[in-house]
């Protein structure tokens, strides 16, 4: 039972990454792959953030009387990827949209057929 | 969007408290939970929302994209700079105990203006996204 | 007690609302859901005692990434994903059970959650939080480590953030030439 409660985060985590994975490989539609990337993405930061936790520990804000706290490098590590992960999706993004405007559609095989048709 | 009259007036109560926070939170990252990534943010997002409910060309006078351009990288320069300042008073770059008397107050005073840095170019690189995609469907 | 039911039942959220997103074909519901991911995770990134990452998660995936999805969906006018009929689920599927089960073994060495004497709890650590206030004077661990120990990290990320900012606009800041809004579906040849 310990052995569950103490390894149940990391599965859900990595369930979470390979239904990110599962629609990023199997789905066609460009916005619907962004929202995958972006699934595995915080299910990453979710992984690393597990690993900082401490039972009992608060928050790595330094107070009297408190002696356990987690662990605060995980937190600056994820806290700077979430805003560089914005940022990087917007690219993506702004590329969808000008496939968009290039080719008429975000569908993938459509895109492929437009391509060979040349 | 821009005749809904509920929308407009608990947004223009909203969006004061929105900055004002995001001041606060920027400016209080050394002693509770925020710092210049959370602050740019969500003042950006103040921003936005203002953008949403009156439109786009109200946003726009209000920062201009000339403006967000520069500001995009002065906070890069600040950041930057700060590093070169201490090269200059002797330390290593980035080390910020030398710009100040001790070294608590060099630190502190570091800190404080790497994270205004950091709150700048992420506050004006997020507006800059906005703006491309929501101007994008201009005629 | 308490924040492991807490912790297990926002989990078991977030894994429903993943199934959900990849059964669901309307773009618009898709990003809708994707929202309450990101909502429901920094849920989990409190009770997990990280407050920092649960205010960013709260502003940026909640508020900035859905409004830009959205954006991108009218700009596209997309609204709904066609099935692909090119594609078979098993390969996928295979791929993702196989990828997924070597993790689940991997984390089987793993220490469990929360435990104090885990590695990554005993190295540098224990070093940032005894050194912080006698060196930075500054209370919160995650700004000290993020501008002053971490310094040049975060100049790095934050160049990041200005060179997308940058690469967004090149891509589609300014406004769409004349012959591009007369031809929206663009010449076979520049393609």
């Amino acid at each position: 039972m310990d052995f569950i409660i103490g390894h149940y985060n990391y599965w859900v985590v990595i369930f979470l990454m390979m239904a990110g994975f599962y629609t990023i490989i199997s789905r066609g539609n460009l916005v619907k792959k962004i929202v995958g990337l972006n699934i595995f993405q915080v299910s990453v930061f979710m992984l690393y953030i597990t690993m900082s936790t401490v039972h009992g520990g608060a928050a790595p804000i330094i107070s009297e009387g408190v002696e356990n706290y987690s662990n605060p490098l995980p937190h600056v590590l994820i806290l700077t990827a979430i805003v560089v992960g914005v940022a990087t999706t917007s690219l993506g993004l702004a590329l969808v949209v000008r496939i968009k405007e290039a080719y008429g559609t975000i569908e993938e095989d459509e895109i492929h057929e437009l391509d060979h048709s040349l | 969007m821009t005749h809904n009259l509920i929308l407009r007036v608990v947004s223009k109560s909203l969006i004061p408290l929105i900055i004002l926070f995001a001041l606060y939170v920027q400016f209080h990252g050394d002693f509770g939970p925020g710092g210049g990534f959370q602050a740019g943010v969500i003042m950006s997002a103040g921003i936005i929302l203002y953008a949403l409910v009156f439109g786009l060309d109200a946003a726009e006078q209000v920062i201009q994209p000339p403006l967000l351009r520069i500001l995009a990288s002065i906070g890069v320069v600040i950041y930057a700079g700060v590093g070169i300042v201490s090269l200059f008073f002797g330390g290593n770059y980035l080390n910020y105990s030398v710009l100040a008397d001790n070294q608590v107050a060099g630190q502190h005073l570091g800190i404080l203006l790497v994270e205004l840095g950091v709150g700048i170019t992420v506050f004006s690189v997020m507006l800059i996204i906005y703006f491309s995609f929501a101007g994008r469907s201009r005629p | 007690m308490i924040d492991v039911i807490i912790n297990v039942t926002l989990l078991a959220f977030l894994a429903i609302t993943a199934v959900a997103i990849i059964r669901m074909s309307n773009l618009f519901a898709i990003i809708m859901l994707f929202s309450m991911f990101s909502f429901l995770s920094a849920g989990v990134f409190i009770v997990m005692d990280a407050i920092d990452v649960a205010f960013t998660e709260a502003a940026v995936g909640t508020g900035v990434s859905t409004v830009l999805m959205l954006a991108t969906l009218a700009l596209t006018k997309d609204q709904k994903e066609k099935q692909p009929v090119a594609h078979r689920p098993w390969l996928p599927l295979t791929v993702v059970i196989v990828t997924g089960s070597a993790l689940v073994y991997g984390t089987l060495d793993i220490p469990p959650f929360g435990d104090p004497d885990a590695p990554a709890q005993t190295h540098v650590a224990p070093e940032y939080l005894e050194r912080s206030i006698p060196e930075t004077g500054v209370q919160n661990v995650v700004t000290s480590v993020l501008a002053s120990y971490r310094g040049f990290d975060t100049l790095g990320e934050v160049t990041v953030v200005f060179t997308a900012g940058i690469a967004v606009m090149l891509l589609i800041g300014g406004r769409r030439r004349k012959e591009e809004l007369e031809q929206p579906q663009g010449d076979p040849d520049d393609a």
